[in-house]
């Protein structure tokens, strides 16, 4: 497969393009932070992503979806990442669609993917519980109780967990912290009993929440996946969500190079345009090329969960670790290179700066994916 | 693609494979670890190993020396994407390249794209089959980064041009049978615009070469001395003073290459070079945590890279390339191969460090290491090439 967009790749692109900068431009995030927003995003503009197939794009055509690939998804979150558009897609149209359609049963995807699909549903998963990203470290316990299970523990930074119509979350169910095998995922519905939702307000803006459960009673058709060996199906899970905020933040990095070259090209000092300094020209020069083969390792990535979810693993450690260093990268050039300007909040530039650091949180930082590579190598 | 095209390609991947599994000889699918090992052709060349002139007599006898030149001048005809697959199988089992030549990866391309018929018919089959063997003449002693100001003049005389002049850091003159020359036809002209692309035999009168001991202790570069070295004007290549442009074009090929000599291909993974001199802990990991992080920093890095590298070969073929960003490649590139072997003497640590020894292959570490410094200088410094970025691709003001 050739690393380039095909025509109906393209016309994806221009389509989400268009809408999202057109609807959303980074003043719509700012408003809805300074209004403290109490969803985080616009619904409206939701409604008319799903009227336009957006929210169940990965979703199979079967349950009303579009059936397209993780090629497809990542240029919708580019085309998010260019304008930092808060919107459920990444949360529901491709970590919770994904997890449901590798992972749920008959009854489960007839009953959710639809609804995911026209917009009707937000879902979200629930996956990390200490300072940093560390799957196999879930504690979040889940023990038998008749013919169900009750679930206890505590979850952090689940993506628009305040507004999510279902939950799922990963739990363990045996062994102990640290093992993969004894991790079971679990669809919880957020207002069954027990199930305690703080909103927490990012640095970003963007949704994320704090959710404790308490003796949660759920049933033991609320498993996604088979029990004890959920770790298989989270692996892939995880990927997908790596890959679709890698492709974010390619199209955030972007984004900031290229505001921060129209900037060079048009303020003056010293006589000059800024852009004529050669300090300036070979810094920008070295970022252009950094952000060239982040896309590149990224679309790879999204390429190789296209052609097996269960083998991209490498791939996306290594797409998911460049586009944090390279976003870091942009976005510290970006604020240094706009000079003061850079640092009022009148100006979009912060906006991006915030959001590339909670994109590198998001599903493990560049640390975290450059060891996986390093074990997967086995040195 | 559509299914008829896939399933053909996946029809010329098997019978590609087959063929490469019955064809290519053991030795040769090992990783290339001296000069010997590589073969460039030309008039005085021998083969190390009879297993190397099979596999290249094989690979000649299919055009596969050269597998996406046309078949009327000794190469493969594969479409671009059969040469992709061609390329993939190689690599998956370590097949080494039958023959590099300057020919193939520079004078090639731009002959097929400047050179006029008789031009191609002349020259492209003798690359093709390995007959002779090319050299670069374009830094001089007073050009280096600063190219355009080159100053070797040839003066017309009759249907000849008399070449008259130095260059320097041309590889392997000192074994090459022809040249690939830019020199001055104009010196009244603005620099760019009185240079001419022009081609000769090495054994014509008045031509000596002369090696320069490196830092690596090896010679691989030569200063080359013309001394009124007669040549006919139809060696011209291109229009005359127009040269700068089949240049430009040259150096491009030129990058692409330079930027690809990190790839590593099939060969062990660094981790594990490292792992013989480290050492590892009781769960196998590399026993220097600072050195195994920068390992995997690099390990990301170059993956990274070699999607690039694919990438960029895919959008030239879908005619959406920017033409100037082999100079992106080859400034990352050459960096990355740079930081390669600063890992690789720092993994082997003290036994890196034995210049002339049998244990340490005559000091191969060492000197391959002392030898990537060149990747940054020579196709055009790092300097140049991000200076061509900014000027090029991202339009900055006065670059």
């Amino acid at each position: 497969m050739a690393l380039v967009l095909t025509e109906e790749q393209s016309m994806l692109r221009d389509s989400a393009r268009g809408l999202i900068s057109d609807k959303a431009p980074v003043s719509h995030l700012r408003s809805l932070r300074d209004a403290k927003d109490p969803t985080g995003f616009s619904k409206e503009l939701w409604h008319s992503f799903a009227e336009m197939g957006f929210a169940g794009l990965m979703v199979p055509e079967e349950f009303g979806g579009s059936g397209l690939g993780f090629m497809e998804a990542g240029i919708v979150m580019e085309e998010i990442g260019r304008t930092l558009m808060p919107s459920p897609f990444l949360a529901t149209s491709v970590v919770a669609a994904s997890a449901l359609n590798l992972g749920g049963n008959a009854a489960q995807k007839s009953e959710y993917l639809p609804k995911i699909s026209n917009g009707s549903l937000l879902a979200t998963l629930a996956i990390d519980e200490g300072a940093k990203h560390r799957p196999l470290q879930t504690s979040l316990q889940a023990v038998r109780a008749g013919n169900g299970f009750k679930l206890s523990g505590a979850k952090a930074l689940v993506v628009d967990g305040h507004v999510a119509d279902l939950l799922i979350v990963a739990t363990r169910t045996a062994g102990s912290a640290g093992e993969r095998d004894g991790l079971t995922l679990f669809l919880v519905n957020p207002k069954a009993k027990g199930v305690s939702i703080e909103r927490t307000i990012m640095v970003d803006a963007h949704n994320a929440a704090r959710i404790e459960l308490a003796n949660v009673e759920v049933t033991a058709d609320s498993v996604l996946g088979e029990v004890d060996q959920g770790a298989g199906l989270l692996d892939g899970v995880l990927d997908i969500g790596r890959g679709a905020v890698a492709s974010e933040m390619v199209g955030l990095s972007e984004e900031v190079f290229n505001r921060t070259v129209e900037y060079l090209k048009n303020r003056k000092q010293f006589g000059k345009l800024i852009g004529e300094f050669q300090a300036l020209q070979h810094r920008a020069a070295e970022l252009y090329v950094d952000i060239e083969i982040t896309r590149a390792a990224t679309m790879k990535a999204l390429q190789a969960l296209d052609a097996d979810v269960t083998k991209a693993a490498s791939a996306v450690a290594v797409a998911k670790a460049r586009a944090g260093t390279t976003a870091t990268r942009a976005v510290q050039e970006g604020v240094q290179m706009h000079g003061g300007m850079g640092m009022t909040d009148q100006f979009d530039i912060g906006f991006f700066m915030k959001r590339a650091r909670v994109c590198e949180e998001l599903f493990g930082d560049a640390n975290y994916h450059t060891e996986q590579l390093a074990r997967a190598r086995g040195y | 693609m559509s299914e008829s095209e896939a399933a053909d390609l996946e029809e010329f991947r098997k019978q590609t494979r087959a063929w490469l599994e019955a064809n290519c000889p053991p030795e040769m699918r090992k990783p290339v670890t001296s000069d010997g090992d590589v073969f460039w052709g030309g008039r005085n060349t021998k083969f190390s190993s009879e297993p190397q002139r099979i596999w290249f007599e094989r690979m000649r006898d299919k055009g596969w020396t050269v597998p996406d030149w046309p078949k009327e001048y000794g190469g493969g005809g594969l479409s671009a994407a059969e040469h992709k697959v061609l390329r993939a199988e190689m690599a998956r089992m370590g097949a080494r390249p039958p023959l590099s030549s300057f020919g193939i990866w520079m004078l090639g391309p731009a002959l097929l794209k400047y050179g006029n018929e008789a031009q191609k018919q002349e020259h492209l089959p003798k690359i093709a089959a390995g007959l002779i063997r090319w050299c670069q003449g374009y830094s001089e002693p007073n050009a280096g980064s600063d190219l355009a100001s080159l100053q070797t003049r040839a003066e017309s005389d009759g249907d000849d041009f008399v070449i008259t002049g130095s260059k320097i850091w041309t590889s392997y003159a000192n074994y090459a049978d022809w040249i690939f020359c830019l020199v001055r036809t104009d010196p009244a002209a603005k620099k760019h615009d009185g240079i001419s692309f022009i081609l000769f035999d090495m054994a014509s009168k008045g031509v000596t070469t002369k090696p320069i001991l490196l830092i690596s202790g090896y010679s691989p570069f030569c200063e080359t001395f013309f001394d009124g070295v007669r040549v006919p004007k139809s060696h011209v290549v291109g229009t005359v003073n127009r040269g700068w442009d089949v240049a430009k074009y040259l150096l491009q090929h030129e990058r692409a290459m330079i930027s690809g000599m990190g790839e590593r291909g099939v060969g062990r993974p660094l981790g594990q070079i490292a792992a013989d001199s480290v050492g590892t802990d009781a769960q196998g990991k590399l026993d220097d945590s600072m050195l195994r992080g920068q390992i995997a920093s690099f390990d990301v890095d170059e993956a990274a890279l070699a999607a690039c590298a694919e990438r960029a070969v895919d959008l030239a073929k879908a005619g959406q390339a920017h033409p100037a960003f082999s100079s992106a490649m080859k400034y990352y590139g050459t960096e990355l191969n740079k930081r390669r072997y600063e890992i690789l003497m720092s993994a082997g640590g003290v036994d890196a460090l034995e210049w002339e020894s049998e244990r340490s292959k005559q000091g191969a570490r060492p000197r391959a290491w002392l030898r990537t410094k060149a990747n940054s200088i020579e196709g055009g410094t790092t300097e140049v090439m991000l200076g061509i970025v900014a000027k090029r691709i991202l339009d900055l003001p006065g670059a």
